[in-house]
């Protein structure tokens, strides 16, 4: 067994990484809850957002935080178009075919940064990734806190947005009721539009954030979605509420499996969690029941 | 105020409907009747511009709908309450309402959430409520408040006595005619043929995507043919 200490760390280490899992698994859960697709895309395009962050640090000098509202815009814009101009046009209507548009994109995505980059692993060199914050006997990362800060303040905007705008209760009717929502005026395909590029604005603040503890490549986004998938599925497809919780309750089970299992078999317990969720309640702990 | 004239439309390569021919007048409530899988619905889609029409013109108001979409006819305040309601489920009752005046009359959203709770005072009990727990009577109260929240120039009623009770169904032709007293032109689409005839000033009776019979609700009451055909006398 490992001292309390040790313990208390994994946990809080698993909180603080949780909360950027939660974030990603935010624009996965949003997109299925209101489109009813998995959006295969989303790791590559959580990828090519990361890329943008190391190009702005390294060739711009562009501070990452600094970056998050620029980069947000940039995505959103991008996701709007993607689903207004690709995804909606190519799938005509039919879901299988969306399925299969993602992954194209994915690929093509993948493909392109390969090319542009080259395979090798990047990072950013900054003094800052190593900056700790000494509570008691804890030591806690600097840029991790402001990642976890952050991932809850863009949550709670997430929440308020859709709970209070127009364009949010828009969404949320446009989730559950399309023909109705036409028949009050809602622009259908305006809002699936919006709503992808929702999508993939948080996956730029995503970026912005992970980039000052993390690395890069052209492949790293799907390990990452394979994390947000799992908490999708815990916490409930397209609740909000539950990507936040399942988020933070998986970046402590990965904590935790890590420092007892070893670095290496740390995401077994996702998976194993994966597993139980699907057998015992496989609508997720937020999920409406079918 | 909406006239129709040789509508086609249809699914694919079915056409439903076969030349329509319909006039409303402003003030007017007009039943649109027939039975089921006749094209009723199917007309209503088209005129809110969820369907295209293959052939035909819509004029509303003097201007041309045919080739409108769904944003448009509700931004030109041709308001359809849809059969089976199509409310928001997972949304609270006033959610609802507000989204009826997501694309028209947003700036009197007040004015009208309490206009329409004094015309539903149930809805008014349960503001808060999610509109899917519901009961039917109330969801269709709500389908109605919500196309009122838009200020319709025209309001279309797809069968919204379906699924009551007969003492539900008693009420909602009396609030039909009370919202027509304060002169909103309603088109009525019902299967419910007799008490529609009682409540509309005229009437079209709609078989296999064409009308058959049209006129004052009066003479349309007493045709031989339409009693034969529906009420079995």
């Amino acid at each position: 067994m490992y001292s309390l200490d040790i313990t208390l760390e994994a946990v809080l280490n698993g909180l603080l990484t949780g909360a950027v899992y939660a974030l990603i698994a935010l624009g996965l859960t949003l997109v299925y809850g209101v489109l009813h697709i998995i959006n295969f895309a989303h790791g590559a395009l959580l990828t090519t957002a990361m890329f943008a962050v190391w190009v702005a640090y390294t060739f711009l000098g562009i501070d990452n935080y600094v970056l998050i509202p620029f980069l947000a815009v940039i995505f959103y814009a991008l996701g709007y178009a993607l689903q207004r101009f690709v995804i909606g046009p190519a799938s005509h209507g039919d879901d299988g075919n969306i399925l299969l548009v993602t992954l194209g994109i994915s690929i093509v995505l993948e493909n392109a940064l390969l090319a542009i980059f080259r395979s090798d692993t990047r990072s950013l060199t900054s003094d800052f990734s190593f900056e700790v914050l000494e509570v008691g006997p804890l030591l806690i990362s600097k840029p991790r806190l402001i990642g976890f800060a952050a991932a809850l303040v863009v949550t709670l905007l997430l929440w308020l947005v859709l709970a209070r705008t127009d364009t949010g209760k828009a969404i949320r009717a446009v989730a559950k009721e399309k023909l109705g929502a036409s028949l009050v005026g809602i622009d259908v395909r305006h809002i699936y539009a919006v709503t992808f590029g929702i999508g993939c604005a948080t996956l730029a603040v995503a970026a912005c954030l992970l980039m000052p503890t993390f690395y890069v490549n052209p492949r790293v986004g799907g390990a990452f979605v394979l994390v947000a998938f799992t908490v999708v599925v815990l916490g409930g497809m397209g609740s909000i509420p539950g990507a936040l919780a399942g988020g933070l309750f998986i970046g402590v089970v990965e904590s935790l499996s890590g420092l007892y299992l070893g670095e290496s078999l740390g995401q077994i317990g996702i998976f194993l969690i994966f597993i139980l969720v699907l057998l015992f309640r496989p609508t997720g702990l937020f999920g409406a029941r079918a | 105020m909406l006239e129709i004239k040789g509508l086609r439309a249809g699914y694919g390569g079915v056409e439903v409907l076969r030349g329509i021919d319909l006039s409303i007048k402003s003030g007017e409530i007009v039943a649109v009747l027939g039975s089921n899988g006749v094209g009723k619905t199917t007309l209503n889609k088209v005129l809110s511009g969820v369907l295209p029409a293959s052939a035909g013109e819509i004029v509303f108001e003097g201007r041309s709908l045919t080739r409108a979409s769904a944003v448009d006819a509700v931004e030109a305040g041709l308001i359809h309450v849809p059969e089976g309601r199509k409310i928001f489920p997972n949304m609270s009752v006033r959610e609802n309402l507000e989204l009826g005046s997501y694309r028209r009359a947003s700036k009197n959203r007040a004015s009208n959430l309490e206009r329409v709770f004094n015309i539903f005072p149930r809805l008014r009990e349960r503001t808060d409520q999610a509109a899917g727990t519901l009961s039917g009577g109330e969801q269709q109260m709500l389908a109605i408040g919500r196309g009122m929240m838009a200020e319709p120039r025209l309001l279309i009623l797809d069968e919204p006595s379906l699924g009551l009770s007969p003492l539900l169904v008693e009420e909602m032709f009396t609030l039909i005619q009370s919202l027509n007293a304060e002169g909103l032109p309603i088109m009525l689409v019902e299967q419910n043929v007799v008490q529609s005839l009682e409540t509309a000033s005229r009437a079209y009776i709609v078989e296999n995507g064409a009308v058959t019979l049209s006129g004052p609700a009066e003479t349309i009451r007493n045709d031989p043919e339409l009693k034969r055909a529906y009420l079995g006398l």
